[in-house]
């Protein structure tokens, strides 16, 4: 079982994520019991699965709006963020959207091209699981949390407010 | 000034630790280039044509001088004992070694400085007028308001990767000194009727391959709301501007395709969420950030200005210097002084680290210790008193740093073209050097009178080449527009 971080420490991943497209779920093997499933899938699935014991999270790609999760909320599990490349920023602002407008309280994931020199400020809109891409070195990608002195989701003005 | 508090020092020193690991990763082929240039470029650290280049924040333009001597250190240390003023108030060393730079960046962060988002696609180092605080026609000063977004925008996590550069520009005087209307966000200071401060706010400028000037987003901003209002185009920018095209991502670019009203409706509903909401600043942030900036006392200097006059009147090199390079004061007695970094001969915007020791030393003896970089790449003791403008001017010319040209033709704005950029595709600096000598007879300059040049090595506008100015010069591709590899246009008037 791959290995993520969660909540600053290492642990087995009992997700499994299905990708965007594929086809319907009855057609594929799946072991895990928990399913991650893209966006639209979500919409479209979610129900039939939960009723035949999964328990089921969603992922979104970097231009999904998450307004269709929002009726849901406190009832899904974990919410994954994809990022296509480390470079495309735009997950940073779902996060934020997620943690602080929507109060989302579960797991928020990053994954995909997710490095350990981005970690820190993924943690700082909202994330706390990350799924590494796999030529990271996990354990450092675990310190690099702590690579900035001032504690994670402080203040967002810094000294302004002091 | 802005003091750093014990956040800031920690802020930067981490910074400083977080790059060593990630350079020394580098070095030993642990860090591919691919996964290692953004986190150089938002270090400041280019790869250029001959060597690597470190370019450093000066925030809003203002430097102490301890820092200014800081950085003649540094220049003297490391690389070869001169640094390049930019367009955008920073400064750039051009011939680094890379391993030397967390070295670099640990000496800076010994002076409060750093090169944190001097490169890089998120919100860049924040542009001022040159003249805050001292200029006659100010509605008020900018740079607490700076220094606030300065500290909001540095290491901001949700915009670090955006699709495109960011650029921020507050002015506060009558007069636009800021060129706000160039940047991604300008944000000019203006008085609602009912007497509260606030901003314009302009979004969209940009020079470049697609000049465009800043439209009107928001006429009146109050000013407790800078910051959530900032948050929401940031936020709106990064979710939907471009990302497939690098030349296609700018603001201005989200701004045209949304048309104004539609970029607006979206900034207005972000906006909504968070006005007054926690980022919402109180009128004790406020204060306690503008007595950081609280003018110097000027009161009781009493001085025999009889040299001054007689050299007014019989100094003709003198006199000339005085027309150009010294500016008026709000405080009667008192002048800005402009030290012209565009000697014939010196690259613009170019100073050694002697004379940037001399320009701490000028400061201090003079000036109140304080020095601005203006955008066009000239450097600014902001209070100087009249009495002490003889010996200043003296001290200054025999040093290379009183060439009476300010605002004048060989006053060049200019880029480092194709001698250091690795974008240029024609030299910028032999033009400017080339014009400045074929112009160097002063009485012939002052006939010409006021007259901007601005000179870039490409398409881009590190010499903000179209902005509003006389005469511009840039390079160009000669297979793209058929033209010569200089093209030199005269618009009219």
């Amino acid at each position: 079982m791959a290995s993520i971080i969660k909540n600053g420490e290492i642990v087995a991943d009992p997700w499994c994520l299905l990708a965007a497209g594929a086809e319907a779920f009855a057609t594929v093997t799946v072991i895990k019991p928990q399913l991650l499933l893209p966006l639209v899938r979500w919409g479209q699935e979610r129900e039939s699965l939960e009723k035949a014991g999964y328990t089921v999270g969603v992922w979104l790609a970097p231009d999904d709006a998450p307004e269709a999760l929002i009726s849901r909320l406190p009832q899904i599990p974990v919410i994954a963020i994809q990022f296509p490349s480390f470079t495309d920023g735009r997950g940073y602002s779902l996060a934020r959207l997620l943690r602080q407008r929507y109060g989302f309280a579960g797991e928020l994931r990053a994954f995909g091209d997710v490095l350990r020199d981005q970690i820190y400020f993924l943690h700082q809109c909202g994330f706390n699981a990350f799924c590494l891409r796999p030529d990271q070195d996990i354990a450092a990608a675990v310190a690099a949390l702590e690579d900035y002195s001032w504690p994670p989701m402080a203040d967002m003005m810094g000294s302004v407010a002091q | 000034m802005y003091i750093y508090n014990e956040v800031d020092q920690r802020l930067v020193d981490d910074r400083v630790t977080q790059f060593r690991g990630q350079m020394q990763r580098f070095l030993e082929g642990r860090l591919s280039e691919d996964d290692f240039r953004p986190l150089r470029l938002q270090n400041g650290l280019y790869v250029q044509r001959q060597s690597p280049m470190l370019r450093v924040a000066i925030p809003y333009g203002t430097l102490s001088s301890p820092q200014l001597r800081q950085l003649a250190h540094i220049a003297r240390t490391w690389d070869r004992g001169y640094g390049h003023f930019t367009t955008r108030s920073n400064i750039q060393f051009n011939w680094v070694r890379l391993h030397d730079v967390p070295d670099i960046l640990a000496s800076l962060a010994t002076a409060q400085m750093h090169a944190i988002q001097t490169s890089g696609n998120c919100i860049r180092n924040i542009t001022c007028d040159q003249f805050a605080g001292v200029a006659a026609d100010e509605v008020f000063d900018p740079r607490p308001y700076c220094e606030i977004v300065r500290q909001w925008s540095t290491l901001a996590p949700e915009f670090l990767f955006l699709p495109r550069k960011f650029k921020i520009a507050i002015s506060g005087g009558e007069e636009d000194r800021a060129a706000v209307r160039f940047h991604d966000i300008g944000a000019r200071a203006c008085i609602s009727e009912d007497g509260r401060r606030g901003f314009a706010i302009y979004v969209g400028g940009g020079l470049g391959r697609t000049p465009l000037l800043g439209q009107l987003l928001k006429e009146f901003l109050p000013r407790e709301e800078l910051l959530n209002y900032f948050d929401a185009i940031l936020r709106v920018y990064n979710r939907h501007g471009r990302r497939d095209n690098k030349y296609k991502a700018r603001l201005k670019i989200l701004v045209k395709d949304l048309t104004l009203a539609g970029f607006a409706r979206d900034v207005e509903a972000e906006w909504a969420h968070a006005q007054g909401g926690p980022n919402t600043l109180s009128d004790k942030n406020f204060a306690a950030m503008e007595a950081f900036f609280a003018g110097p006392s000027y009161d009781g200097k009493v001085a025999d200005e009889a040299d001054y006059l007689a050299a007014l009147q019989n100094n003709r090199v003198f006199a000339r210097w005085m027309e150009r390079n010294v500016a008026e004061h709000r405080q009667p007695g008192y002048g800005i002084v402009t030290l012209s970094l565009k000697k014939t001969g010196m690259p613009p915007g170019d100073a050694t680290a002697s004379q940037l020791d001399l320009a701490a030393d000028l400061a201090e003896r003079f000036g109140l210790g304080e020095i601005r970089v203006s955008h066009e790449q000239n450097l600014v003791l902001p209070h100087v008193h009249r009495s002490d403008l003889l010996t200043l001017w003296a001290i200054a010319a025999s040093n290379g740093l009183a060439t009476p040209n300010i605002g004048l033709l060989t006053d060049v704005v200019c880029c480092p073209g194709g001698d250091f950029c690795s974008l240029a595709n024609a030299k910028s600096i032999p033009v400017a050097k080339a014009i400045q000598e074929r112009f160097d007879q002063l009485d012939y300059l002052f006939d010409l009178g006021p007259l901007e040049l601005n000179i870039s090595g490409c398409v881009n506008a590190c010499g903000h080449r179209q902005s509003d100015r006389p005469l511009v010069c840039r390079g160009a591709d000669p297979r793209g527009d058929r033209e010569t590899a200089r093209r030199l246009r005269r618009h009219s008037p």
